[in-house]
């Protein structure tokens, strides 16, 4: 999932037709200053992060003259929101408004189409509600086929007392939001708040796209918005690397067996030993993808034993044998390396690895006795 | 009779000529599959197999009678694979396909609706009945003839516990894998509904994963249709709670899709819930 920051994702709506706030990025307390005193009104500072639950109220700061401005902005450039350093912040002309809504389209997995969400709740808008909260929500259901049509809107600007003057600009809006919606690939977006200024006019203050990674190679401009966060990356092999806090690196291909794995090492770990990082290689890895895997586990310093568990179907098994090969043939690892091949040509891929004799690595027949196996290799490392 | 699958299908691979296509038209031919030719745009006229390629699906329908197809055409081409399956009139479309925009799948989705085909994924491993007929990816020797009914939404874990069951020597009458994406064609509900009413099988393994709420539709599912034993098996229970999607995702998904909450909508529903492949195989024996 790419998701866009706020200024991000206000550039992209307002290309559909939304009005919005664009006001502009800073990077230093003295840019703030400088476009403040440009805006010449009270502006209000936004802190810049990418957190998955953005606290709205959090990293927000008012000020009424330049001055005031910068010296907010530099507080805020000082401290952590939501654990993340803010590098850059966007000052924006502040706007007096008379009522907030919530504006979104995601979709339904289990009716398989998107769905127009709406609401008036407070706690909707300003809050960081938990996911079960009893809230008051109006949803209309789109076929795809038929896209978003104006009785939609009609019902949700209704069912939302919005005054009846405002549904014409309320309807172009939100055929906006779901065109920008299905043309940038969103699996979310989202306009909160919306709001009806004190002119009465209907902007949308900030807003968020989460864009779907499969669409990118037909979204060129959006995919340069990537950028790579510490926990966790998707390189252009198609490897996917989470860290972890524990000590066994752990190398699988598909998802359901890499959690499955460390479900495992945790249930027999007796929560002393944990994995350490996962690295699913992804289906029909290569022993050039299997190689430079297992070199970005072996970086990992936490890392006192390796449990590679491969099942083989698109996956093959001699690949991965080569690329272990491969790497261990250009230096030993010091750390013990267990392997476990099974499926689509696995008795290769053992002979391989058999032929190879690599100093301190085992193979294991099952995946339960593979676990066992490296967490007591991180025992006796200790 | 087991599910999904029939004596009578005559599977055509369309992305035959790729390099998947043509590894796993193999692998399916040798373990049984009626496989009765293939399709790529541009290739018509070689054979692969032994089995003849066409330019179009409804070209390969002419000459080959075919019911069935399974896809392995790369994920910008893939939807209109499945359209074109679709409108030439084909049965059961097996999309084993990775990566189709969402957006993409939803407009599939909707028009499928309309029509009389199934869908099975997409990006899933297939389906495989030991007795012979394999669509899609799931290794076959690691399967064994029994009265298991398999159905899963991931791929490499699927094969690891068909494989540790029939290590067990508890044989399974059809592996369905149903696809790890967020829409697909065919549900798990779908599928326990096949398996209730399979002669063939006796208990019921689902294999279920963190995020949305399939297995929480199929507890209530179980809860109010089933009567055969249901076992499973939710891998996740570590992972860190997934990113949730603006407030919209909150209220559609109504949960975090942990695996917590699922183990317990399953519990309430009398399925048994396997910690491990080996207790696992204890439930179901």
């Amino acid at each position: 999932m790419l998701r866009l920051q706020d200024f991000q994702s206000k550039h992209q709506l307002q290309k559909c037709g939304i009005p919005t706030v664009l006001g502009r990025l800073a990077f230093t307390p003295d840019e703030v200053l400088e476009i403040a005193s440009d805006l010449n009104q009270p502006v209000v500072i936004k802190a810049q992060v990418l957190s998955v639950d953005r606290n709205r109220s959090q990293g927000v700061e008012y000020a009424a003259t330049p001055e005031e401005a910068k010296e907010k902005a530099s507080n805020l450039f000082s401290q952590k929101v939501q654990g993340l350093d803010v590098k850059q912040v966007l000052v924006e002309p502040k706007i007096y408004l008379k009522r907030k809504v919530y504006l979104g389209i995601t979709y339904d997995r289990a009716l398989g189409r998107p769905v127009l969400v709406a609401s008036n709740d407070r706690a909707t808008v300003d809050e960081n509600i938990p996911r079960n909260a009893p809230v008051d929500v109006i949803r209309q259901y789109i076929k795809p086929i038929l896209g978003l049509r104006s009785y939609q809107i009609t019902n949700i600007a209704s069912m939302l007392e919005l005054p009846r003057h405002l549904w014409e600009p309320f309807r172009n809006l939100t055929h906006g939001l779901y065109t920008c919606y299905t043309e940038s690939d969103a699996l979310l977006a989202e306009l909160n708040p919306l709001v009806v200024t004190h002119k009465d006019e209907l902007i949308a203050l900030d807003a968020t796209l989460v864009i779907d990674d499969n669409a990118l190679y037909r979204q060129p401009e959006l995919a340069l918005m990537q950028e790579p966060t510490d926990h966790k990356f998707a390189n252009e092999e198609g490897l996917n690397y989470v860290k972890l806090d524990g000590q066994i690196g752990c190398m699988v291909n598909g998802t359901g067996l890499a959690m499955t794995t460390m479900d495992m090492i945790i249930q027999h770990g007796n929560g002393s030993i944990r994995p350490a990082n996962y690295l699913d290689i992804g289906d029909g890895a290569t022993a050039d993808r299997v190689a430079e895997g297992l070199q970005l586990i072996l970086k990992d310093a936490d890392v006192k034993s390796i449990l590679i568990n491969i099942f083989g179907g698109l996956t093959r098994c001699d690949e991965v044998a080569n690329g272990i090969i491969k790497v261990c043939s250009e230096k030993v690892p010091t750390q013990p390396i267990v392997v476990r091949l099974q499926g689509t040509n696995a008795p290769q891929g053992l002979d391989i690895l058999r032929n190879a004799t690599i100093p301190n690595l085992f193979t294991a027949r099952h995946l339960p006795e593979a676990v066992l196996v490296a967490i007591q290799k991180v025992m006796v490392n200790e | 009779m087991a599910i999904l699958t029939h004596p009578h299908m005559r599977v055509l691979v369309q992305g035959m000529t790729g390099h998947e296509g043509s590894f796993h038209t193999r692998q399916m031919i040798d373990f049984g599959t009626n496989i009765v030719g293939g399709v790529t745009p541009g290739k018509g006229g070689e054979w692969i197999s032994g089995k003849p390629v066409f330019d179009s699906v409804i070209a390969a329908i002419e000459a080959t009678e075919a019911n069935t197809s399974v896809i392995f055409v790369p994920p910008e081409h893939a939807s209109d694979a499945i359209y074109e399956a679709i409108d030439a009139g084909i049965d059961l479309i097996v999309c084993i396909t990775e990566g189709i925009p969402v957006q993409d799948t939803m407009r599939l989705y909707d028009y499928l609706k309309q029509s009389n085909s199934r869908l099975l994924g997409p990006n899933c491993p297939g389906i495989l009945t030991p007795s012979g007929i394999s669509i899609g990816i799931i290794p076959g020797y690691i399967t064994k003839k029994g009265t298991i009914g398999v159905a899963s939404r991931s791929s490499t874990l699927t094969y690891e516990m068909i494989y540790h069951l029939s290590e067990n020597g508890l044989g399974q009458s059809t592996c369905v894998g149903i696809g790890g994406d967020p829409i697909i064609g065919t549900s798990f509900v779908d599928v326990l509904e096949m398996f209730e009413n399979d002669p063939d099988t006796e208990k019921i393994l689902l294999i279920g994963e963190i995020g949305g709420r399939a297995e929480i539709d199929a507890a209530s599912y179980i809860k109010a249709h089933m009567t055969k034993p249901v076992a499973a098996f939710i891998a996740g229970k570590s992972a860190p709670i997934s990113e949730r999607m603006g407030y919209a995702g909150a209220i559609i998904e109504q949960g975090h899709g942990t695996a917590e909450e699922k183990i317990m909508a399953l519990a309430q529903a009398g399925v048994r819930i396997a910690n491990n492949p080996d207790h696992l195989v204890e439930l179901l024996r």
